[in-house]
């Protein structure tokens, strides 16, 4: 910290609330449609690696 | 058996949530774009470069779907809303609310690549190389726009060392655009 400028502690506040709020955000719980989706995906993976397997067999 | 660099996929959905929420700072538009960001990173795994950042591809991905997509649903969504702001509105505000909304006006009045840069480097922990890599642009390009936005912020709320206490709520609640309707 070099200078007490208001514009410099400005700014910290603004990183400081920035990052507070975009973890405050991150730690949300997540919403279920996303950990669906990835099981949608999965299964629809799987289930068309054994069709792979099928054609190739 | 080789570990499935998609098992991680789950550990980034919330701070995915929270950088698409910065860029849309509209909470549906915001899932819906984490949702087509899942789709491709889970169809395009195979660019991911083992070993590497998990957490800079994914946000690659993210603001290319919202530069090709959902910027211009963006624009068109006349509100939006907060319930981000929930938890980060509930710091009493009796005389912070004017700035409040001064400091969603002047977020809102930074330019996407400033707003991202600043969100990246200010808030996500992106270092500048990072933040770099993800945008598509050179370090100097990122620090440059940082500095803008961290100027034009402070610039547009140009406040006194006595109001900056207050403001601190101001830009808490900011971020996520805390527009409640106008009562």
């Amino acid at each position: 910290m070099s200078q007490h400028s208001p514009r410099s502690s400005l700014t910290d506040e603004i990183d400081a609330n920035l990052k507070r709020a975009f973890d405050k955000i991150s730690e949300e719980k997540v919403p279920d449609r996303f950990s669906d989706l990835l099981s949608q995906l999965r299964s629809a993976e799987q289930a068309k690696s054994r069709e792979g397997i099928n054609d190739d067999g | 058996m080789t570990a499935d660099p998609r098992d991680e996929l789950t550990n980034h959905l919330g701070p995915m949530r929270a950088f698409a929420m910065s860029l849309t700072r509209n909470s549906a538009l915001a899932d819906d774009m984490v949702q087509d960001a899942l789709v491709k990173a889970w169809t395009k795994i195979d660019t991911f470069e083992a070993g590497t950042n998990m957490r800079a591809w994914l946000f690659t991905i993210l603001r290319n779907t919202y530069y090709s997509h959902h910027r211009k649903a963006r624009r068109e969504v006349a509100d939006v809303d907060g319930i981000l702001s929930e938890a980060l509105a509930q710091k009493p505000d009796h005389d912070g609310r004017l700035q409040m909304r001064d400091f969603n006006a002047a977020f809102d009045e930074l330019n996407d690549e400033q707003r991202e840069a600043l969100v990246l480097v200010g808030a996500a922990g992106f270092s500048y190389e990072e933040a770099a890599e993800t945008c598509g642009v050179a370090v100097g390009t990122i620090k440059s726009r940082v500095n803008r936005a961290r100027a034009r912020l402070a610039e547009l709320m140009s406040i006194d060392d006595e109001s900056a206490i207050e403001m601190t709520d101001a830009v808490t609640a900011g971020i996520v655009t805390a527009q409640r309707s106008v009562a």
